[in-house]
């Protein structure tokens, strides 16, 4: 950290020397580890490619770190530039109004050319207004895909399923090979949210939430708790592995081959490429055939950024040149092959399959071609307010299920009844 | 009329000017501000908010999850406190007896002192890890259909159990020093009279040491009330289904996580209220039987 310190402040002096003092910009972020490695590159790289701007990213820890430590920079009038949000904290950030400058006003106003076209249509109503007008930047976009240990399949004679049809058929013989069939990381958010959007099944009302903050919770309906009212029949007879809320307990069961497939995220990609000691090949996110027709896109996960308001023209200037640097194909494709994350706009995804990176490592591909599936009315996203508390509830309902403690129909009521209770605290809240 | 008035001088005031200077800032200041929190419905941001009475109090005790909460946090202060303060004393006053190598006993047993609370949250998540845990797979082997991810009563055993361990060398120190404290001829003469060492500790070692006890009893529910959010936070993140978040737990998810701080201030204001009454009644009460 202090190393770092030390460089950032010898880059700046160096910069100083040369240029006349380069305007400085902020940005907070929530990539630690290997990603954050991968954020520094992208920031030296902008800098190097100009003389008039000096980005300084900044890692505020997790997802949920970075969101306070913004919210407490805002309110002591100490804002940084840039905030990296996730998406369930969207709402807390866009409906809080005046808070942040919508990017594409600012990057219109600096004569950044935009065109939400130019972005790939898993990402591009996501961290929209309802009139389609972009608030938030896509930055690390992924989508749930399922991860699957060959050698396990071939053991059993299974073929990966592509609906939950298939996998029930499958389960038995994964079963008598010595495997738990399945495992999944993220129940709200692989199980709830993009299993409305995979069936094209309306998730709130409002337009998902879009259209105001006066909006109800539709998760109470038959085809999702038939779902679980499957997933916990599934565990019962050994075929469903339940390792708590954790992220990794349940990519740890994968990994030490206890769990034949697992739903991750297309950023997880990268990791288990190092951790896993066995072929792996990724596929899409299951479907019930008998629910709707076709399989829809997934929403995105992961986050945005967003332009804190309340800074110079100048400064803002600057904000607007690192969203068009960052945009570009090749910062993209840079971005896509060192994390996984899905490139965000079409040109990168083009540059990607022109240089044959999908050859190389098809599996890559998965996330995008997912994201690119046909839309319904229902796959752009959802734009709901206290979603995070609203996924604290049903993290703790999903426990209950699993447990036994409470049937499905009574965990759905439970769900709907608090969410609803939170929408509604939200939307007195904010409304005026 | 005439007053009679001391003469005051104002240095002792300038002495603890200090410290009331500390509690006004970090403890007053916050703590007023939380009950003003408590009134408003106000965006995370600031952007705009509204004085509401006591709605905020309303949702939060009509909601089952901060029931659950705090009739857990209830459960687990108690049963965290007693259980870790009488293996503490039972292990000091084995300690203290022995006679060949008792600075390594004592050392050993004082090393956990040094152990952050998250950082036991962590060894005690790996041990309990279902894939690779020890005491996990223990367990199982005995027989026990030992599960904390999914079975509540388990939940609470393994953060009990961590928090008990943090703790013990704390007490442990305390005891050690209290029994040293008690005079050798007040022991000896209390040996000629009695010859039965439990009896002797009930009625000469254990009444000497009730004020370490009562001390460490007020130390030890603060302790399970605050201290050991870093251990849930680790090891359970309150799961399953909510049966292991303490109040602090939940006043940190709601207003960090969720960014509600009407809410999450409302809860924090009634949990200043239930640590008070506690603390008039721990001194009220139980400190009355403390000869000191």
């Amino acid at each position: 950290m202090f190393r770092k310190t030390l460089m950032a402040a010898a880059a700046v002096f160096a910069l100083g020397n040369t240029a006349q003092a380069a305007t400085e910009i902020t940005w907070w972020h929530a990539m630690d580890g290997a990603l954050g490695g991968v954020v520094d590159q992208i920031t030296a790289d902008f800098n190097a490619s100009q003389s008039e701007y000096h980005l300084v990213a900044v890692n505020k820890g997790g997802y949920e770190d970075t969101m306070t430590a913004g919210i407490a920079a805002f309110r002591a009038k100490n804002q940084p530039n840039i905030i990296q949000i996730f998406d369930a904290g969207a709402a807390t950030i866009i409906n809080a109004k005046g808070a942040v400058k919508p990017v594409q006003d600012l990057l219109e106003e600096n004569n950044v050319k935009f065109d939400i076209n130019d972005y790939i249509p898993g990402v591009r109503y996501f961290y929209a207004d309802s009139d389609g007008k972009m608030i938030g930047m896509p930055f690390n976009s992924s989508t749930p895909l399922l991860y699957y240990n060959k050698e396990a399949l071939a053991k059993a004679g299974v073929d990966v399923p592509k609906t939950w049809e298939e996998f029930e058929a499958a389960a038995p013989k994964l079963k008598e090979a010595g495997y738990t069939a399945l495992a999944q990381s993220h129940s709200p958010w692989i199980f709830f949210e993009n299993f409305m959007s995979r069936h094209n099944l309306q998730m709130a009302t409002a337009n998902n939430g879009y259209d105001s903050t006066d909006v109800k919770i539709l998760y109470n309906n038959d085809a999702l708790k038939d779902h679980w009212q499957h997933v916990k029949d599934w565990k019962d007879a050994g075929y469903y592995g339940y390792y708590g809320r954790a992220w990794g307990a349940n990519q740890d069961a994968f990994v030490q081959q206890q769990v034949a497939m697992w739903i991750g995220s297309s950023g997880s990609f990268g990791g288990l490429r190092k951790s896993a000691q066995f072929d792996f090949g990724t596929s899409t996110l299951p479907y019930w055939k008998g629910v709707g027709d076709a399989p829809k896109s997934t929403f995105i996960g992961g986050a945005s950024l967003f332009a804190f308001s309340g800074h110079s023209a100048e400064q803002d200037a600057g904000v607007a040149a690192f969203f068009q640097f960052l945009t570009k194909p090749e910062t993209q494709y840079y971005w896509h092959k060192e994390t996984g994350y899905v490139p965000i706009t079409n040109a990168a995804y083009e540059l990607a399959k022109k240089d044959g990176y999908y050859k190389e490592s098809p599996d890559a591909e998965v996330g995008i071609l997912q994201l690119s599936e046909e839309g319904g009315e229902w796959t752009k996203g959802y734009r709901l307010g206290f979603y995070v508390q609203i996924r604290e509830v049903i993290y703790r309902e999903v426990d209950k299920i699993m447990n036994g403690e409470e049937t499905v129909d009574a965990a759905f009521n439970t769900i709907e009844e608090e969410a609803n209770g939170l929408l509604k605290r939200f939307n007195d809240t904010y409304s005026n | 009329m005439k007053r009679v008035q001391f003469e005051h001088s104002a240095v002792p005031y300038l002495f603890v000017a200090p410290q009331i200077l500390i509690i006004s800032i970090f403890f007053l200041w916050p703590a007023a501000q939380a009950v003003y929190q408590s009134f408003l419905l106000e965006d995370a941001f600031g952007m705009s908010s509204q004085f509401v009475w006591f709605r905020n109090f309303e949702d939060v005790l009509s909601s089952s999850s901060w029931t659950r909460s705090a009739v857990f946090t209830v459960v687990f202060s108690v049963l965290v406190a007693v259980i870790s303060i009488t293996l503490s004393l039972f292990l000091a006053v084995r300690a203290d007896e022995v006679i060949r190598g008792a600075k390594s006993y004592r050392t050993m047993l004082m090393w956990g002192y040094a152990i952050a609370p998250p950082v036991a949250g962590l060894l005690g998540n790996m041990m309990f890890n279902p894939l690779m845990g020890d005491l996990y797979k223990a367990f199982n082997s005995f027989g026990f259909e030992f599960n904390h991810i999914q079975n509540a009563n388990d939940a609470t055993f393994v953060v009990i159990l961590i928090a008990v361990w943090k703790q013990v060398s704390v007490n442990f120190i305390f005891f050690l020093s209290g029994l040293q404290g008690i005079p050798k001829s007040v022991q000896e003469a209390a040996t000629l009279d009695c010859k039965s060492a439990e009896r002797r500790f009930w009625t000469i070692t254990f009444p000497l040491l009730a004020p370490t006890t009562f001390f460490l009893l007020v130390i030890n529910l603060t302790y399970a009330f605050f201290e050991t959010f870093g251990i849930i936070d680790v090891s359970t993140k309150g799961s399953p289904g909510g049966a292991t978040a303490t109040l602090v737990y939940k006043v940190y998810v709601d207003g960090f996580i969720g960014a509600d701080l009407g809410g999450s201030s409302a809860q924090s204001v009634l949990l200043m209220i239930m640590v008070s009454v506690l603390t008039v009644f721990q001194f009220r009460f139980i400190e009355r039987k403390v000869h000191y």
